[in-house]
């Protein structure tokens, strides 16, 4: 297979395999917790459920009372990458072409610049994040393979993108192809590992601010 | 595999509901869980990480529900939890967590850790792995009726010296009350002077009660060591008393699991809704305030604090009555920097105080709640469960410090109007 031929499958089958199993991966990943089940309380209620939920999927969000340093850290770090990455991922002008011809329409790109700043402090955040893991006690003892694998997985398509767009590449096709590629592992490993949390994180908040709301108490 | 580690490896996954499911796959292990644990702040010992004493059921829940985890455990990659693993995690469960749901207030992904912890108890248990200390205090509830050997016959005697101190009977077994007055066995066992404060407080404020001689005690050991059928059996006492008598209400006391396991738990330990309501005692105080029934005289000077009892506060919703009650009589009530659903715990919950096997670790944890106290100021603190005074008194006595530690209903009590000559109230006998 040539590098054109490569790219050409990268953006035609390749990507539409890849968001295939994102969609039908994360829906059946969302639905195989929910069918679990969860038995409904039998104490009489305090409060409420739904409202509380989605107050707590908005609370934590949010710097909570009594945060050390390195809650500061672990949070400032998370919203530098997440915000660079996703603006990244929908505001530059040549994904928003790709959007385009996906959806059958687009908006408006922000300044490439920009872009190039905050997607440089989402791979420092995300240098700071794995060094943290890798030297602090607490995310040693907790981190697994599995971590360390995310994290290439998410660091891949934000560094050869930077690459292309600077022309640090080789060769552009091959560059091309394997940003597009790279992207594509990401969206694909998202229903199998942690990185599901991109949605799980709503419901996961949601029950836990129902499981205090329905004894009328803030979480 | 032995046969406990079988029985405790489907106890876990029997304790997989979606919302644990929803939290392990949620989880990006950032730790941040670390930093709202008491026993991680106080020894950096990572092992005391909240998240981290979730890994075998984790490992359970990987087996059962994920791609990675179903393949891995096929190709015998991956295996489930071993009874050495249990053993070695037995400590981190029980000895260094208390339940106390402030690793749940601040997981950015909200994982309700101490929802998990609970549940991963219910394994621990079923596969012989809980602390001495706690399988001794459950064995004198299911034997004697109380974790602290508390006999009907201790209780009686105590009854009657309150009865003697007061001057009037007390109502012991009233069928029709409104209200079943239980206690703590902390309470009959230690701080007997909350009989003659509550006895004094429904007689001048007119309120129809009771005592039971059979279920006279609401703790609930089985809440704490993780076995939802004993603590079924240890509630259906008091549930079955409540039931007997007819009473429109259960009187939880100053203290915390017995209010979980009465309130919030009960029902469905029991499979089915109270024909009855579940009221904590400082919940009943401040409805009283409210209605303007409960007036107080005199204030105390001292410069005081409010301990928030975690599974009354922050896992019960009792946050605002508390305050209410002692903005009515407390001259100099200043709180501690982080208190109400943030408050730091004793360090004794959650069956943490019936295991002796942890008393090293939880008088080291003590020196969180010694931070918060120290430039305070204060020389009382007051609390409303009987265990956090327990420990409270203890941690106290540890680190020298001189501070008085009382129950609000007690100190309430103190500052209570009374009339002269009063009536008996309803069910009470003359």
């Amino acid at each position: 297979m040539t590098a054109a031929e490569l790219l050409n499958w990268a953006r035609g089958p390749g990507l539409q395999i890849s968001l295939v199993v994102f969609v039908l991966g994360m829906t059946y990943r969302v639905l195989q917790n929910y069918f679990i089940g969860r038995k409904a309380s039998l104490a009489e209620a305090r409060g409420s459920q739904w409202g509380p939920g989605i107050e707590t999927v908005w609370r934590r969000s949010l710097f909570h009372p009594g945060m050390t340093g390195k809650g500061y850290f672990t949070l400032i770090a998370g919203y530098t990458f997440h915000i660079g990455f996703l603006v990244t991922l929908f505001f530059l002008a040549q994904h928003i072409e790709l959007f385009k011809s996906l959806l059958g329409f687009g908006w408006p790109a922000l300044a490439e610049g920009l872009i190039e700043l905050l997607a440089v402090l989402s791979i420092a955040a995300l240098v700071a994040v794995l060094v943290d893991r890798l030297v602090d006690p607490v995310r040693r003892k907790i981190s697994d393979f599995q971590d360390y694998f995310t994290w290439v997985l998410t660091v891949a398509p934000l560094i050869t993108g930077y690459m292309l767009v600077n022309g640090m590449a080789m060769r552009y096709t091959e560059m091309l192809a394997l940003h597009i590629l790279s992207f594509e592992a990401l969206l694909v490993a998202a229903p199998f590992t942690k990185l599901s949390h991109m949605v799980t994180i709503f419901i996961a908040r949601w029950y836990n601010g129902a499981i205090a709301g329905y004894k009328g108490v803030q979480s | 595999m032995t046969a406990s580690i079988d029985r405790g490896i489907k106890a876990l996954v029997e304790q997989i509901d979606a919302p644990v499911a929803t939290f392990f796959t949620t989880c990006v292990h950032c730790g941040m869980c670390a930093d709202a644990c008491l026993f991680f702040t106080e020894t950096r010992d990572p092992k005391y990480t909240p998240i981290y004493k979730l890994f075998p059921m984790r490992k359970v829940w990987r087996m059962e529900y994920t791609f990675w985890g179903k393949l891995l455990g096929k190709l015998g990659l991956l295996k489930g939890p071993t009874d050495e693993e249990l053993a070695e995690w037995e400590p981190l469960v029980y000895d260094s967590c208390t339940l106390c749901g402030r690793c749940s207030m601040v997981c950015p992904v909200g994982n309700d850790i101490t929802y998990m912890i609970r549940k991963m108890r219910e394994g621990m248990v079923a596969s012989g792995h809980a602390p001495r200390g706690l399988k001794d205090a459950m064995k004198r509830a299911i034997e004697i009726g109380s974790p602290m050997a508390v006999t009907p016959q201790t209780f009686q005697t105590v009854v009657r010296k309150a009865e003697e101190e007061l001057g009037f009977a007390l109502p012991m077994d009233v069928e029709g009350a409104d209200y079943l007055m239980t206690l703590s066995s902390a309470e009959i066992a230690q701080f007997e002077e909350i009989i003659p404060a509550v006895a004094r407080i429904f007689r001048e404020t007119d309120l129809s009660w009771t005592l039971s001689s059979t279920g006279f005690e609401s703790t609930n050991t089985g809440i704490q060591i993780g076995s939802s059928d004993l603590a079924k059996h240890l509630l259906e006492r008091v549930v079955h008393t409540a039931e007997r008598l007819k009473v429109k209400y259960v009187i939880s006391p100053e203290c915390g699991h017995a209010y979980t396991a009465l309130r919030w738990e009960g029902p469905n330990l029991i499979g089915r809704p109270y024909p009855f309501k579940v009221i904590h005692i400082v919940e009943l105080l401040d409805e009283l305030r409210a209605q303007g029934r409960l007036k107080t005289e005199g204030f105390d000077e001292d410069r005081l604090t409010f301990h928030d009892p975690c599974q009354m506060v922050r896992r019960g919703g009792v946050v605002e009555q508390p305050r209410n009650l002692l903005n009515m009589f407390a001259k100099d009530f200043v709180e501690m920097e982080e208190h109400g659903i943030n408050n730091w715990c004793c360090g004794g919950g959650g069956g943490v105080s019936a295991n002796e096997r942890a008393d090293e670790v939880r008088i080291k944890v003590f020196s969180k709640k010694k931070s918060q106290l120290d430039g305070l100021g204060v020389s009382k603190i007051v609390t409303a469960c009987s265990n956090c005074r327990n420990m409270l008194e203890d941690g106290l006595e540890h680190n020298n410090m001189d501070m008085e530690v009382v129950g609000l209903t007690e100190l309430l009590a103190e500052h209570l109007v009374e009339t002269k000559d009063k009536p008996a109230a309803s069910g009470e006998q003359s």
